[in-house]
């Protein structure tokens, strides 16, 4: 390779890593970066890769949550691509099962069971069943989510999307993005669709 | 005893069943809590650490009698609300965990690895029950000296120093991480700190950027918690904080634990400390 080439490839290559930097270089910043690589360690299931961002986090995290009206489009518009729908077509699952996953907090924790199936956390930010009195508040209540709106096929089509990834909706959303993150299973979101939306769930009494 | 009555009449009125029974849960929660508060069982962490201050241990066969936690050495009182701060002698900004692993290893001679082995105590029936520190009725030398220094700044107003250009960039790196989100959720601290008045199931979230949240939330640790049977300080506070945000193990008294607490304790500047206290 000529000099002016391993020059221009050197370049191209600082052109990237600079724009894969999200966040101005100051020594904050630096610290930071070296914290995330010395302070924490693989454990179980959690290896220390958790801590590389993808684009969505680190957007969000340099916006505080609150990205400008600019960040949050491009978020939503690269997250709408990434949904993807049960090849059956079917979203609705059953609420009974679906009742199950939203009572799980487990998963994902290195003092989880890697091999049992995560649950949805569901209870732990939103009011859902009315006779599930411990429920956070974090999301807003999902009580008679369906009774509200119906359960029609733009409606389950909405709600599926909305659990698979929340971010595609609302930038920077504090709900995980648990079917792109494959927290969840298709399967499992369709019963969380049928929790929300089906008219025998507790959800819609 | 009226307005008691008025106010159960008005609530009644206004609100749904389910939410007049969480009501109603939430206050039992308040009153047992209110309960507890006599005879808390962190006195007992209290005495042993106090004991443990003054005993000669490790290869040196020294006590941490000259230990400088930033007032002087052997200062105890008030150095506890005086902290994270920046030490010259280490060039770090250490908080009270990572200054007593300092202390234990040139005072009393032990290595760093043997200062920071069993930071948190176990219990007999641990909650986290693959928590390494976590053995059965196991003690951690490191809760009791923690239990007893930070009750020797009771009543004190929480003040960390930021006059040094070091420790301005612990709290400015602390608050980065506090909203650095990652991990297969998507979660950063300000997931479930960010916001005023919230809850995870019933437990209520002190919003940490709000100063009286702030000033309560870090005035109360370290605690007794009742439902782990256990003393935790503010490094089990980070440390299990990031277990539940799903990212690998927050190493103890590591920079990234430091800085935020750094960022936490100025954020409850101003507070009172009111540990060890008793939590839930």
């Amino acid at each position: 390779m000529r000099p002016k080439t391993i020059l221009a490839l050197a370049l191209c290559s600082t052109l990237v890593a600079g724009c894969a930097t999200r966040t101005s270089d100051s020594e904050a910043d630096r610290a930071v970066t070296e914290m995330v690589k010395t302070s924490f360690k693989t454990r179980g299931q959690a290896s220390v890769d958790r801590l590389k961002q993808d684009e969505v986090q680190a957007l969000c995290s340099k916006y505080k949550g609150e990205p400008p009206e600019d960040a949050r489009r491009k978020i939503e518009k690269s997250q709408q691509t990434t949904l993807r729908y049960p090849g059956s077509g079917k979203m609705m699952g059953d609420w009974r099962e679906g009742q199950r996953i939203a009572q799980s907090g487990a998963g994902r924790q290195f003092t989880d069971d890697p091999a049992r199936p995560a649950g949805g956390s569901c209870y732990n930010c939103h009011q859902l069943a009315p006779q599930e009195l411990s429920f956070g508040t974090i999301g807003p209540s999902l009580y008679q989510f369906g009774k509200l709106r119906g359960s029609s096929e733009a409606i389950q089509k909405y709600t599926y999307g909305k659990i698979y990834n929340s971010d595609a909706f609302s930038a920077c959303s504090n709900m995980p993005r648990f079917g792109h993150n494959g927290v969840l299973t298709e399967e499992q979101i369709t019963h969380l669709v049928a929790l929300l939306l089906d008219p025998e769930s507790p959800v819609n009494k | 005893m009226r307005i008691h009555c008025l106010l159960a009449g008005m609530l009644a009125a206004t609100l749904p069943c389910s939410a007049l029974a969480q009501q109603d849960t939430l206050r039992e929660i308040e009153r047992y809590r209110q309960l507890l508060q006599d005879g808390n069982p962190a006195e007992l962490y209290e005495a042993r650490g106090e004991e443990l201050w003054k005993r000669e241990r490790g290869p040196k066969n020294a006590s941490l009698g000259r230990c400088d936690l930033g007032l002087g050495p052997g200062i105890v009182k008030g150095a506890y609300v005086r902290l994270p701060r920046y030490f010259a002698d280490t060039d770090r900004v250490q908080d009270l965990e990572s200054r007593l692993v300092t202390c234990m290893v040139t005072l009393q001679g032990f290595t760093t690895e043997e200062a920071k082995r069993n930071p948190f105590s176990g219990t007999g029936a641990p909650m986290i029950t693959t928590d390494p520190f976590s053995g059965v009725g196991q003690r951690s030398v490191m809760t009791d000296l923690v239990a007893w220094i930070a009750s020797e700044s009771r009543g004190m107003r929480i003040a960390p120093p930021m006059s040094h250009p070091r420790e301005r960039l612990a709290y400015e790196a602390g608050e980065k991480l506090f909203y650095y989100r990652a991990g297969p959720y998507d979660f950063g601290c300000v997931t479930c700190h960010g916001e005023e008045g919230k809850r995870i199931r019933l437990q209520n979230l002190p919003k940490m950027t709000n100063p009286k949240d702030a000033q309560r939330a870090f005035g109360t640790w370290p605690g007794y918690r009742v439902s782990e049977g256990e003393l935790r300080s503010m490094q089990w506070r980070m440390w299990e904080c990031i277990r539940q945000m799903r990212f690998p193990e927050l190493e103890f008294a590591s920079d990234a634990s430091i800085a935020l607490i750094t960022y936490l304790a100025k954020k409850a500047e101003g507070g009172t400390l009111d540990a060890p206290s008793l939590k839930r």
